[in-house]
């Protein structure tokens, strides 16, 4: 792993030794120290497993308790009863303490959200991609104690025995995904204010709420008591979680003969004797009050995408100054304990999803995204040295999670950025690259304050929201494609036979292309009005039913407004639809327009005939389709028109439409993950000449293969969106190695990426790869474990996609070019 | 003639023009190849580019065998033959380009349009950012640019006006006064040096290279942005004689700094070979071991030449 390593970052380059870089001898060139090598191996070479033991905790705790509590406290207590009784574990090498499970890599299960049957267990245990271990004695186990206990009462039960039929119908025929099914709301970034308040603090704010509250005006202050009596239980319970960890390290001291662990032990029962109670004091109580409020949200809930701290440099810097300045800490330590960190959050894949959800996110990646430079919220240029700390870290542990990105304004420095190119580089997928300045503007958009603005940044894959202060739901993916493909047919669906859509006319007899997107239009008004209609009911349940207690002592204003973070508490409440396959759609539009609306020469009889077979004896049509329209992604403004419209049409038929939380709104979204195999799976063959069950086009990327004409004709496609319109677009750009070779190669990516970014675009991710190493990697996946490929907003080890995506990325555009 | 627009409307045959371009000059340039050029060099990799006339290229992977230009052939010139694809009968042939029209899938495709300067402008404009921004420009290339010295002053004019940086690849074969005046308006010279022996020089290129190698020296007088391009074929110009003339040439010249890159030969062009019709006689083209491409470039250094691997 680390052997294969072959250059580093050389900016800012640093000398050995105390101060300089992380080596453990003398020689042998960058990486990891012993106990980092030996922490990172066992996070890696660790099967992921479920541990029933949250569910056992809470079904118990149901059975005694349920209906003794109003459902805030109750959700709060059983909260609290996890933390008293789950399983502590303090690895041999650690610094930073705690798992989400019983140990690394063991995840839990919510059956109050999802409550896996027997069988799912079985088959989360033996499915080729993303699987659990678990054994029989604890599948008998959850089938006697947890199943019975949940079934029927779970909230994807209960979701989906109140969904409307036509709900149902076009949910089933993969018109769009839906992310609460199995999966509570979250996708939650933190500000800065954890490092400057403990637990404490925040109960006796929320008890001053308790105070303030006007029982005599106010119809809900008895509801808002209820939720800030539990959120200060929340508060007790995560602090109750970091004493016992305290309590478990004391016991290993007393028991630990090598002295050097000893006090590395007695050092982690001050710390966590001190956090998340009180503010941090120094570098590692900051990054362990992180980790334990982190914690805290995944047990509580498994809401999407788990947890994220932010803009986590910025936080630590004060910390890392101080520390160096009055001789507590140098720079090899910090790296160390942000490289613990880092394989901490590694050891908590995400919770095993089952159905149409482990189908649109088949990954163990739960999407946290540490965000590094960017910008102040005074404005002002945010990389610093922890920055660069970060980027060595990424580079040198190359692991799956965490995410991370580098967020670049215009006042970034070059130095920064050629720093993240020459890890980006090294084909490891990361990390993805954030225009500041436009995400800044996208939430000024959508109504933030200036300063709020400038303190958000991207989570998930590209998601935009203000951190600390939001909270910005992603209610699944809609597949644009497929209701195209509705339209051409009528509202029914060729692959299913069903009829999901409504009547929107025989196309046959239209005669012009501005009568066919106008009943698209119609088609897609229906199904996203669905989708909102049913979304809104599903927000409420989580309002009703199941609040984040926790989560919403750390989000503003949850406290001061004694409302849950489900139940419009946050600041800023935001509820994203993910539209996917622009390109799909637009190059489709795009044949349809010239070859059967203009030129004539194929009728569109014809062409649904074509489409109905799958092209099968139509390969002549098919070719002429590829070779002979402008397609999206070559700076074409024929064919980029055609995007531009159906962006246009997507944003107004989504933004600014309430979400049932106070001011909350819908916005457009247009990422993908790997949603667009899944809908590419259940749509036939499209006009754009794509073949039936071959994925749509990703995020806002071109179509796959039909951008002919290099990056930075792809980019200035891209660019005539709106991107401040959306809370994030996607574009992946796939690079030969031998593009980037020299330096000088790395400076004009640079270039590239700020040329894109004054043009506006929101992000851009690269896979660094060639095309031999993947076929071997394919063949030979043994030898290829530590394979990392990013796509569609995240990375994952080759290996462990399935092997439609593993084609997908062998087939995507080389952007080879020979001088 | 002189246009409405100022232009004079010059037209020439262009072949490609290709955007990202990243080992042809400083930053992210536009390369525009213009199509024909005076010599044959035996290592040409852009073999499409010597004749001055517009040419099929037919690519056989592609080809669905569908038939569709043999049908339209007004001339009855082709034939569509079991597992060896269309063959062409060049006699009846007048090159009119209604087979490539009719190809579905773009096996058949016709080399070379006529494009005139303002529709180059065009192009290269839809650029203009991301040049900028990385200190690149444009490139015209070949072929042989000096051989449409029209177009070529036209198209350089107009970017100077609009403040674009360019530069120009050529293989220095053209009238000395044509090259002097492009130097006017031309911010760097990408000149190709292969062989110093001009009897050599004559069998792998078609041409002597006295014309070269003077041109050179006088363009080496009056532009100071000139760096050259030589290309190492084993056996051909590596050998310690020809290295050793080629630096004593190179030092000889007038002028304070030389930049030299160095560029291997690849064999990535037997496909486009194939697609005219031809076959290359490569086997006896290498390029030479990594080694001996580092000796190379540590002799030009210590003769004070900056030589590079790779452009």
């Amino acid at each position: 792993m680390f052997e294969k390593v072959k250059q580093h970052t050389s900016s800012p380059e640093r000398q050995m030794g105390s101060e300089g870089n992380f080596y453990p001898e003398p020689g042998t060139g960058p990486g990891m120290n012993e106990r980092i090598r030996r922490l990172r191996a066992e996070s890696v070479d660790t099967p992921v497993s479920i541990s029933i033991e949250r569910a056992l905790i809470e079904t118990e705790f149901y059975r005694e308790n349920q209906g003794k509590y109003s459902i805030p406290v109750m959700r709060a207590l059983n909260f609290l009863e996890i933390c008293r009784k789950k399983a502590i574990y303090i690895g041999h090498n650690e610094l930073i303490v705690g798992e989400r499970g019983d140990s690394p890599r063991a995840v839990y299960t919510f059956p109050e959200l999802n409550c896996h049957s027997a069988e799912d267990l079985r088959v989360l245990r033996t499915r080729d991609q993303q699987n659990y271990f678990i054994s029989d004695e604890d599948i008998s186990k959850y089938a006697s104690e947890v199943i019975p206990f949940w079934e029927g009462r779970s909230m994807r039960d209960r979701i989906f025995s109140h969904v409307p039929e036509e709900w149902k119908a076009a949910y089933e025929a993969g018109l769009f995904t839906e992310f609460m099914e199995q999966r509570a709301p979250g996708h939650t970034c933190l500000d800065g204010k954890i490092y400057q308040k403990g637990m404490l603090d925040f109960k006796k704010e929320i008890e001053q709420e308790i105070l303030n509250l006007d029982y005599f005006g106010d119809p809900e202050a008895t509801d808002k008591e209820e939720q800030l009596r539990a959120m200060a239980i929340s508060c007790d319970a995560i602090i109750l979680l970091a004493e016992r960890h305290a309590k478990k390290a004391e016991d290993l001291a007393g028991k630990e003969k090598d002295p050097g662990r000893r006090s590395e032990l007695l050092k982690i029962v001050d710390v966590c004797n001190w956090v998340p109670a009180h503010a941090p004091r120094d570098f590692r109580e900051a990054i362990q009050m992180y980790w334990f409020v982190h914690l805290g949200t995944i047990i509580e809930l498994n809401g999407w995408d788990a947890m994220n701290p932010g803009h986590f440099d910025q936080h630590l810097i004060p910390f890392y100054e101080e520390g160096v300045r009055n001789g507590t800490l140098c720079r090899e330590q910090a790296k160390e304990l942000l490289s613990c960190f880092w394989i901490k959050v590694n050891n908590q894949p995400a919770p095993p999803k089952v159905g149409i959800t482990a189908r649109e996110s088949g990954t163990y990646n739960d999407f946290t995204n540490i965000n590094v430079g960017g910008v102040k919220p005074d404005g002002n240029d945010a990389v610093n040295e922890v920055s660069y700390l970060m980027l060595e870290v990424i580079e040198e542990l190359h692991i799956l999670q965490p995410g991370n990105s580098v967020h670049i304004s215009t006042i970034t420095p070059d130095e920064f950025l050629d720093s993240a190119l020459k890890v980006i580089r090294q084909g490891h997928g990361y990390p993805s690259v954030f225009n500041a300045d436009i995400y800044i503007k996208e939430m000024l958009r959508s109504g933030k304050t200036l300063e709020d603005a400038r303190e958000g940044g991207c989570s998930g894959c590209i998601e935009v929201g203000a951190f600390g202060k939001e909270a910005y739901l992603l209610t699944g993916y809609l597949n644009v494609p497929k209701i195209l493909e509705l339209t051409l047919n009528n509202g029914f669906d060729p692959v299913s036979g069903k009829k999901p859509g409504i009547q929107t006319g025989d196309p046959s007899l239209m005669v012009s292309y501005e009568q066919f997107c106008k009943a698209f239009n119609k088609q897609l008004k229906y199904i996203i009005d669905l989708k909102i209609k049913v979304n809104n009911y599903i927000d409420r349940m989580y309002a009703l039913n199941s609040p984040a207690t926790f989560l919403s002592v750390v989000i503003d204003d949850c406290i001061k407004k004694g409302k849950d973070y489900y139940n419009g508490g946050a600041r800023y409440n935001t509820t994203y639809i993910q539209c996917t396959g622009l390109a799909t759609v637009a190059d489709s539009l795009s044949v349809l327009k010239k070859h059967v609306f203009e030129d004539r020469k194929v009728t569109m009889d014809h062409l649904l005939e074509a489409l109905g077979r799958n092209f099968e004896g139509e390969e002549i049509l098919r070719q002429r389709i590829l070779n002979y329209t402008p397609f999206f992604g070559n700076d074409d403004d024929t064919a980029d028109e055609i995007a531009v419209h159906v962006f246009n049409d997507l944003f107004r038929l989504i933004d600014g439409r309430p979400n049932g939380k106070e001011g909350g709104k819908y916005h457009l979204n247009m990422l993908s993950t790997t949603c667009h195999i899944y809908f590419g799976k259940v749509l036939g063959a499209t006009p754009n000449g794509r073949l039936a069950g071959k994925s749509i086009s990703d995020g806002t990327s071109p179509s796959h293969g039909c951008d002919i004409h290099g990056p930075s004709a792809v980019i200035k496609s891209l660019s005539k969106l709106d991107h401040t319109l959306t809370g994030g677009t996607l574009l992946n750009l796939r690079f030969l190695p031998s593009l980037l070779k020299r330096d000088s190669d790395i400076r004009k990516l640079g270039s590239l990426i700020r040329s894109y970014f004054a043009m506006g675009g929101h992000h851009v991710q690269f896979n660094i790869v060639d095309t031999s190493t993947l076929i071997a990697a394919r063949e030979h996946p043994e030898e290829y474990r530590d394979l990392l490929v990013r796509m569609a907003g995240y990375s994952d080890y080759f290996n462990d996609m399935n092997e439609d995506l593993k084609q997908e990325v062998i087939e995507r555009t080389e952007n080879e070019s020979f001088g | 003639m002189m246009k409405m627009d100022g232009s004079t409307g010059k037209q020439g045959l262009i072949f490609d023009i290709k955007r990202y371009s990243i080992n042809d000059g400083p930053g992210i340039r536009v390369t525009v190849f213009f199509k024909g050029c005076p010599l044959s060099c035996a290592w040409c990799h852009n073999p499409e580019s010597q004749s001055f006339d517009v040419q099929k290229l037919y690519t056989i992977a592609r080809c669905m065998s569908c038939n569709s230009c043999v049908q339209a052939c007004p001339n009855q010139a082709l034939s569509l033959s079991n597992g060896e694809g269309i063959k062409t009968k060049q006699d009846l042939c007048d090159n009119c380009g209604v087979c490539a029209e009719v190809c579905p899938s773009k096996a058949v495709e016709m080399c070379g349009k006529e494009w005139s300067a303002e529709l180059v402008m065009k192009e290269i404009r839809k650029e203009m950012l991301v040049m900028k921004t990385s200190g690149g420009g444009v490139t015209f290339s070949g072929g042989e640019p000096l051989a449409n010295p029209e177009l070529l002053v036209e198209l350089l004019s107009a970017c100077k006006a609009e403040e674009i940086h360019t530069a120009v690849d050529t293989s220095g074969f053209a009238k000395k006064d044509i090259l002097l005046k492009i130097a006017t308006v031309t911010d760097l010279f990408l000149y190709d040096l292969k062989l110093i022996d001009p009897e050599r020089h004559k069998k792998y290129t078609g041409a002597s290279n006295t014309i070269i190698l003077e041109n050179l020296k006088e363009l080496s007088k009056i532009h100071e942005n000139i760096i050259l391009r030589v290309p190492l074929i084993e056996r051909i110009n590596t050998d310690e004689e020809s290295i050793k003339e080629m630096i004593d040439y190179i030092v000889s010249l007038p002028g304070l700094t030389k930049h030299v890159n160095l560029l291997p030969y690849h064999s990535i062009a037997a496909v486009k070979y194939a697609r005219l019709g031809g076959t290359y006689n490569h086997e006896n083209l290498n390029e030479p071991g990594h080694d001996r491409q580092l000796a190379i470039q540590d002799q030009f250094n210590k003769a004070g030449i900056n030589a590079v691997i790779g452009g």
